[in-house]
């Protein structure tokens, strides 16, 4: 009994989303681009966000660590209210961002890149671990970050965030425009990162990749989120993604 | 007496340690210019009247509080990097914040403030403006400091910069030309740089070295160096490079990049302040001394490259050497060499000899 009321609220709190978005709207200068956006992650959980070109997946994203200039509604992380912070303030609560077009600058070293983004909160992974995930960037440590191939620029963008200790992660497509054995290795990552116990949202055009490593997909049309599809029921409701999809 | 082509030795040495001596202002006013366009992304045109007002502080350090030349080469770059700290807080980033209450409380602090200076306790003009000026940024810096900070800005052209940097330049400038007027003030020089060397090659008397211009490129090429070790070499130069990349994305990684905006206007007017004190026994101390150096340093600056560090550096020594050597043998262009070199990298290389096209 007394440890059944001891787990309880833990339980509860397990269920409780790590992430939580509701009426979420955002805009580009005079151009409004979310209407409304509504998802929740719970803690551990991998989740996807699947729609056409322009469908607002990115701008989510952006949203999300605050990097929008305007935006409304409400996001909450770990029971924090972030609609009202500065994205340097949100990134702090323990938010990893991979960008689309991954960001690595190209007046720093691979080892300056990776050692960029503040640690945020401990936990994180050491510089050895990270080189464990991605040897290239080991051998390529010297190298000015943007002479890296698109792959190893992918998994340097992913690798400098898992340094932080952040615990969410949100991946703008990182298998865009990469051969096949990248896409693998970077899939490998995911799971390896989900095992770990690391929260991510994941922004894909490939649902078949999203398949192999989501536990849910999300389903944007036009800033707004029209349908939720477990993993599990992904198959069953193949004809539909691909009506959504446009394929 | 030594002739080189014909030049004796002794004008030929002579101009040349001139020209190092220019280049050595041009390469650290150049490399703040470079620093504070890379990340601000203006041009600070208030850099020559700041870089007066270093000249200004080190002779009233002296003069009012007895405080000398090697506490002031500290002291006034701490002072007038303040200055500019506080110049970035209030009038500068406003330009990008959405809304403009704070604006609105420095214009209101100002004008009372003047009022009531003025009228009430008689000040002069000059007095009474500095006074004012001091009431609306520190109440401003309070309204700023109180309420939430910024989170949505809006883009703002770059040339709103340059033209506000511009106003304030000319606002520092007849500050100091009321209250100290034009003909300039002696600075002297530290006794323990007074004197200077003979130098000989072979015996033969080359040219005569005075200490404290040795003294002048010595610090300068140190500050060069050091600044230039600290953006390319460490991890504040990591962040520095980065935000001046992609702001946006260093932000979101939970750095403060309006802090570090500040802190560079900040360390950019403090290298120039620090040049205005290396000059101060130099020239006279004189409010026109930044607006006249400014416009070369801006040809500078162009033909370095806008923002490129080394450029700044290589570039501004450089071109000093140019100079002096025009000097010599073709007194005739020494004025305006600068400026057709200027014009020509810009026909064949608009980015500048050290700039990256974008
Ligand atoms: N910088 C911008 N300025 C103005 N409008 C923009 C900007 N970026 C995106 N948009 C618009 O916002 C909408 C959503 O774009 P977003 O980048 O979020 O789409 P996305 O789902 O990520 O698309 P993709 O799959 O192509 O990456 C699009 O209509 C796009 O045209
Ligand atoms: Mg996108």
């Amino acid at each position: 009994m007394a440890e059944a009321a001891l787990r309880a609220p833990g339980a509860a709190r397990a269920s409780a989303p790590l992430l939580g978005i509701s009426n979420l709207e955002a805009w580009y200068g005079e151009s409004h681009v979310l209407h409304g956006v509504t998802f929740d992650v719970a803690p551990g959980e991998v989740v996807t966000l699947l729609g056409r070109n322009g469908a607002g997946k990115t701008t989510t994203l952006r949203s999300i660590i605050g990097i929008m200039s305007k935006r409304t509604g409400s996001v909450t992380f770990d029971g924090v209210e972030t609609i009202r912070m500065p994205s340097r303030a949100i990134a702090r609560l323990g938010m990893g961002y991979v960008p689309e077009e991954r960001g690595i600058f190209a007046s720093l070293s691979v080892y300056e890149n990776l050692m960029l983004p503040p640690v945020v909160k401990p936990g994180g992974l050491t510089v050895e671990q990270i080189y464990e995930l991605f040897p290239n960037l080991r051998e390529r440590s010297g190298s000015q970050g943007t002479k890296l191939s698109g792959g190893e620029q992918q998994m340097l963008s992913i690798g400098r965030i898992l340094r932080t200790g952040a615990k969410l992660l949100l991946l703008d497509e990182p298998t865009e425009g990469l051969a096949p054995v990248i896409v693998q290795q970077i899939g490998r990552t995911i799971e390896r990162l989900k095992r770990d116990g690391f929260t991510i949202v994941l922004v894909e055009q490939n649902f078949r990749f999203a398949q192999t490593v989501a536990d849910r997909h999300y389903v944007m049309e036009q800033g707004k989120v029209v349908d939720m599809i477990p993993n599990a029921e992904l198959d069953r409701n193949i004809e539909k993604l691909h009506r959504y999809l446009g394929v | 007496m030594i002739t080189i082509f014909g030049v004796p030795s002794a004008a030929l040495f002579g101009q040349l340690l001139l020209g190092l001596i220019n280049g050595s202002f041009y390469a650290i006013l150049s490399l703040g210019l470079a620093v504070i366009f890379g990340l601000l992304n203006i041009i600070n045109f208030a850099h020559g009247a700041l870089y007066m007002m270093g000249a200004f502080v080190a002779w009233m350090l002296l003069n009012y509080l007895g405080i000398g030349y090697w506490w002031a080469l500290i002291l006034a770059p701490v002072i007038v990097g303040g200055v500019g700290i506080l110049i970035e807080r209030n009038y500068i980033a406003p330009l990008s914040f959405s809304d403009q209450r704070q604006s609105f409380v420095l214009i209101g602090a100002t004008a009372i403030g003047f009022l009531v200076l003025s009228f009430g306790f008689s000040l002069s003009a000059t007095l009474a403006f500095v006074g004012a000026a001091v009431i609306g940024v520190a109440a401003a810096s309070i309204y700023a400091w109180k309420r939430p900070s910024q989170s949505s800005t809006v883009h703002v052209d770059h040339l709103y910069g340059l033209l506000l940097t511009f106003g304030l330049a000319l606002i520092i400038q007849g500050l100091f030309r009321n209250q100290y007027g034009v003909s300039g003030l002696p600075y002297g020089i530290p006794p323990q740089l007074a004197g200077g060397q003979q130098i000989r090659l072979f015996d033969a008397p080359i040219m005569f070295m005075p200490n404290y211009r040795a003294w002048v490129i010595v610090a300068s090429l140190i500050v060069c160096l050091a600044t230039w070790f600290m953006i390319e070499k460490t991890k504040l130069g990591a962040y520095l490079r980065a935000a001046t990349e992609n702001p946006t994305l260093v932000s979101a990684f939970g750095v403060n990049v309006p802090l570090m905006i500040t802190l560079t206007y900040g360390f950019g007017v403090a290298l120039a302040a620090f040049a205005g004190v290396l000059a101060a026994p130099i020239y006279s101390v004189n409010p026109n001394m930044g607006a006249d150096l400014i416009i070369v340093v801006f040809a500078v600056v162009v033909i370095g490259g806008m923002g490129s560090i080394l450029g700044s550096i290589v570039t501004g020594f450089t071109l000093g050497l140019v100079e002096g050597f025009t000097k010599v043998f073709y007194p005739e262009a020494s004025s305006t060499v600068i400026f057709v070199i200027m014009v020509l990298v810009l026909l064949v290389k608009p980015a500048g000899l050290f700039g990256r096209a974008s």
